[in-house]
């Protein structure tokens, strides 16, 4: 169980440590754009590792119980596919309203 | 063929005939492109295809969010935004589907627009690197045009001064 343990540790505080640099990203980044791309990428992957620790704990912590780690599955898929579209169309509603991307050398927006 | 293994095993009672017909019309429905002549859409083999592109995409999530962090995280803070514009000879719903998604899920780069008609994509590239790995190396769209078994692609940049109008 120790194994165990550690595994999950370490998944949910990567998971964690995704959300984080995510969240500074959003701080960090000068345009619209690149913030979508911070918060878009590292929420997907963080959510996926946390839940994915929640799975691993709860498979060998209550071994009768497999509806739960299954429901937890169909979650993390869902996630894999639902954050990109949604990223993607909220970046596609901002170019066709006319929001004009960042480059290198302009100042923040 | 049901009949011959019904007679085989000498068990007629309704639990072994009933699973022998839905064993029959299984496999029936999953080998009847090697049975009728015509065009087939081998949807079993894109089916594997897809289930075997599977672990390269998540292997790319990864490396795409190792690499944001690197960009968030480095005192510099180096990007270099652009939004380059590439065609492909992909055309059905799905595979463009698949495509964008990737694009959406793969280091530094994410879908803006598809034009379904002439199989065109708007991505917004955070730098040089990822966008030459998705304009030069063409990786991405023969992994997709090899799980959908459609052909190859062509690519052309937007020069970067005309981002904004469409």
């Amino acid at each position: 169980m120790v194994i165990v343990n550690i595994i999950v540790t370490v998944l949910l505080a990567a998971g964690i440590f995704f959300f984080l640099v995510g969240s500074i990203g959003l701080l960090r980044f000068p345009d619209f754009y690149t913030r979508l791309h911070a918060t878009g990428k590292c929420d997907t992957l963080g959510g996926g590792l946390v839940i994915l620790g929640a799975i691993i704990y709860h498979f060998f912590q209550y071994p009768e119980t497999l509806l739960v780690p299954a429901k937890l599955a169909f979650l993390v898929f869902f996630i894999f596919i639902a954050n990109p579209t949604a990223t993607h169309a909220i970046m596609k509603a901002a170019y066709k309203t006319g929001v004009k991307p960042w480059r290198l050398g302009e100042e923040r927006r | 063929m049901a009949v011959f293994w019904i007679l085989l095993s000498g068990i007629f009672d309704a639990f072994h005939v009933i699973s022998g017909l839905v064993c029959c019309s299984i496999v029936s429905v999953i080998s009847h492109d090697l049975l009728v002549k015509g065009k087939s859409e081998r949807k079993l083999a894109k089916l594997l295809r897809l289930l075997m592109y599977l672990p390269w995409e998540l292997w790319q999530i990864v490396l795409a969010n190792i690499d944001v962090a690197y960009r968030v995280l480095h005192p510099k803070m180096p990007i270099d935004p652009l939004v380059i514009e590439f065609e492909t000879t992909l055309r059905g719903e799905f595979s463009l589907l698949t495509l964008a998604n990737s694009i959406t899920l793969t280091p530094g780069t994410i879908t803006i627009l598809v034009d379904p008609e002439r199989g065109k994509f708007w991505v917004h590239a955070i730098a040089k690197e990822p966008a030459d790995a998705l304009l030069v190396d063409q990786t991405m769209q023969r992994k997709v045009a090899h799980v959908f078994m459609e052909t190859a692609v062509e690519t052309r940049t937007l020069y970067p001064e005309r981002t904004g109008d469409l």
